[in-house]
């Protein structure tokens, strides 16, 4: 069983984004976040002290945890914001800076 | 009505089905709070509610609120998250930004208002809780409901709560091995409630209901155990449970490893309360206080569902439709009929008696503060440790504003919200409202733009900017520190 079974979902066609450079397939309807867990991507920040790896955590956009680069906008929630074609989508290291 | 959850919902049907004109906002694309979330239109879902329970009445409000819509008297703004509440000469006015990235202000003025927002989950910390692969059970839940994804394969489902329940039997049906459901409640204090349980036949179907589901997905309980610890290098790679003794402590030599890449875990919900905050109504611990028409003790504020008191979706629902209706009458300068919502005030009733019920049988393990060792992260914003706040103690904080400044815990993006109930169990201070200025991050540019907001020009005006100033003028869009 998977979840596109248990509620019979018939998805529009995938498109790819890129995380970290690398292509992945992501679905209309998906957040940032789901088109990552669905490539098996968990963590996609690292902590500003520790340089400790995070990605989703309470999943309705409270916790602030899943902070990630999108288009090159930093600190932009992932469990909230919609995939679109063509995303680039980068690990935030810290505040999301360059360099 | 902010919110459209099941409380926002009902609340807008009762009123617009009174003739009166209502704007539902929210910050979802879709209706229907955290227990209706559903996948988004494009995943073509032909059975959504498979991951469901109770979906006629969702079919229902689905249809009415389509229906008013249509005919004009409901506009329900979505992808619109309110930022905050103020009375302007009198009248609720909502500020709130639209869009995903949200950037474009938008202001609602009203004659009432209605405050829905619902609640958010409590996770008290643990050593490895940081790690990725463990989220809280609502929040695995919310994915599941609205992405239609598993963050992995091998689930451990803990923590206390009714909650657990839906998220276990949800994340069985839905193709994940659920290696267990761990909850600290003691089994022999449901029996010590059974008479006054028996006083709710419908829930404790619900709950054999579940047991069923459980049994069907062949998922172990361990009542009245605990996760000690997540471990994992840079992921979850396995838990540690324990049995707990008659304190609530952890028995030793009862630790066992539990192999899996997800740790769902919740310790109750919150009340969702920020924007009730700043508009100054009054609360009892962390809910808002209303009256029998569900009344804060702000004129022309109302506020039902989870924001006045955690208590399931049922609930929430009967409170809306009481809120509406007196929004109704009140807007026409009339008393209300209570006599009109009495089949309502009596399922409030029940609800509110079965979640006091609950709240007596589930619960934290009495010393969970005893997990957090002094390198456990605490704040995980700020990534305060429990060495630290316990430091901060030493000093002499006894509130948690002081041990705030001490250690900066509570000082990051979720403004306290995530490790507030944590500060005050380690701390011995009581759990209070933050005050926090604006519910959401707000750019400085939204904030230097908005001339229907009096403070555009002095940011610290007339709103008790005291504690959370800072991280509330943080621009978001300018990269600036988290
Ligand atoms: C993550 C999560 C998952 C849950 N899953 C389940 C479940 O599977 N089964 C179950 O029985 N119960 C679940 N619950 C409990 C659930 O909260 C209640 O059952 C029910 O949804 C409460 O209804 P409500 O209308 O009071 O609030 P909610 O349904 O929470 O609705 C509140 C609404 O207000 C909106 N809102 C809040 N603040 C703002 C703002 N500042 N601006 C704009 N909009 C805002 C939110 O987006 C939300 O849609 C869950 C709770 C949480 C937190
Ligand atoms: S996971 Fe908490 S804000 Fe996105």
């Amino acid at each position: 069983m998977n979840p596109y079974r248990l509620v019979r979902a018939r998805p529009e066609p995938a498109f790819t984004v890129t995380f970290d450079g690398r292509e992945i397939e992501a679905l209309p309807g998906q957040t940032v976040a789901a088109a990552l867990w669905s490539a098996g991507v968990t963590a996609w920040r690292t902590t500003r002290g520790e340089g400790r790896p995070r990605g989703v955590f309470c999943g309705i956009g409270v916790c602030f945890d899943c902070l990630v680069t999108v288009n090159d906008r930093a600190n932009t929630r992932a469990c909230l914001v919609p995939v679109r074609p063509g995303d680039t989508i980068r690990t935030q290291d810290g505040i999301g800076h360059e360099g | 009505m902010i919110g459209a959850g099941p409380a926002g919902l009902a609340a807008a049907l009762a009123a617009a089905a009174r003739g009166i004109r209502v704007t539902v906002i929210d910050s979802g694309t879709e209706a229907g709070g955290q227990f209706y979330r559903r996948p988004a239109a494009e995943f073509g879902a032909r059975r959504p509610q498979a991951l469901h329970h109770q979906w006629r009445t969702w079919e229902r409000l689905r249809d009415a609120l389509a229906r008013q819509v249509r005919l004009g008297l409901i506009t329900h703004l979505t992808d619109h998250h309110v930022w905050l509440v103020e009375r302007q000469s009198g009248s609720p006015t909502v500020h709130a930004l639209r869009g995903p990235l949200q950037e474009e202000p938008v202001t609602v003025r009203a004659d009432a208002l209605v405050l829905a927002t619902g609640g958010y989950e409590k996770v008290l910390p643990f050593p490895g809780w940081t790690l990725p692969g463990v989220v809280t059970a609502g929040g695995a839940q919310a994915m599941l409901k609205g992405g239609l994804v598993l963050p992995g394969r091998v689930a451990v489902v803990a923590g206390t709560g009714p909650l657990l329940l839906p998220v276990a039997a949800g994340l069985a049906a839905a193709g994940a091995e659920v290696a267990a459901l761990v909850d600290s409640a003691v089994p022999k204090h449901f029996l010590r409630h059974g008479g006054r349980f028996a006083a709710h036949p419908a829930k404790l179907l619900e709950g054999a209901r579940y047991a069923a589901e459980l049994a069907r997905h062949r998922i172990r309980v361990a009542a009245h155990h605990t996760v000690t610890a997540a471990h994992g290098e840079d992921r979850l790679e396995f838990v540690t449970v324990a049995a707990l003794d008659a304190d609530g402590r952890v028995r030793p030599g009862t630790e066992r490893r539990i192999p899996c890449d997800t740790l769902a875990v919740g310790h109750g919900l919150l009340p969702h309360t920020d924007l009730a905050e700043t508009l100054g109504c009054r609360l009892d611990g962390t809910r808002v206080h209303v009256d029998d028409e569900q009344r804060t003790d702000v004129p022309g504020v109302w506020a039902a569902g989870e924001i006045t008191g955690i208590g399931g979706a049922a609930l929430s629902l009967a409170e809306g439709h009481i809120a509406g209706r007196s929004v109704a009458a009140r807007l026409r300068g009339r008393e209300p009929d209570r006599g009109e919502w009495s089949p309502a005030a009596r399922s409030r009733d029940t609800a509110r008696d079965f979640a006091t019920l609950l709240d007596a049988v589930y619960a934290p393990p009495a010393h969970w503060a005893e997990l957090i060792t002094d390198d456990t992260v605490v704040c995980r914003c700020e990534e305060v440790t429990g060495g630290a706040v316990r430091a901060a103690v030493g000093l002499g904080a006894g509130d948690l504003r002081t041990v705030k400044l001490l250690t900066r815990a509570g000082m990051g993006w979720c403004q306290g919200r995530m490790c507030a109930p944590a500060v005050a169990g380690l701390t011995g201070c009581r759990l209070e409202p933050s005050r926090r200025p604006f519910a959401r991050p707000v750019p400085l540019g939204v904030l230097a733009q908005d001339p229907d907001h009096p403070s555009a020009s002095e940011p610290k005006g007339r709103l008790d900017t005291d504690t959370g100033a800072p991280e509330a003028n943080r621009a978001p869009s300018k990269g600036d520190t988290p």
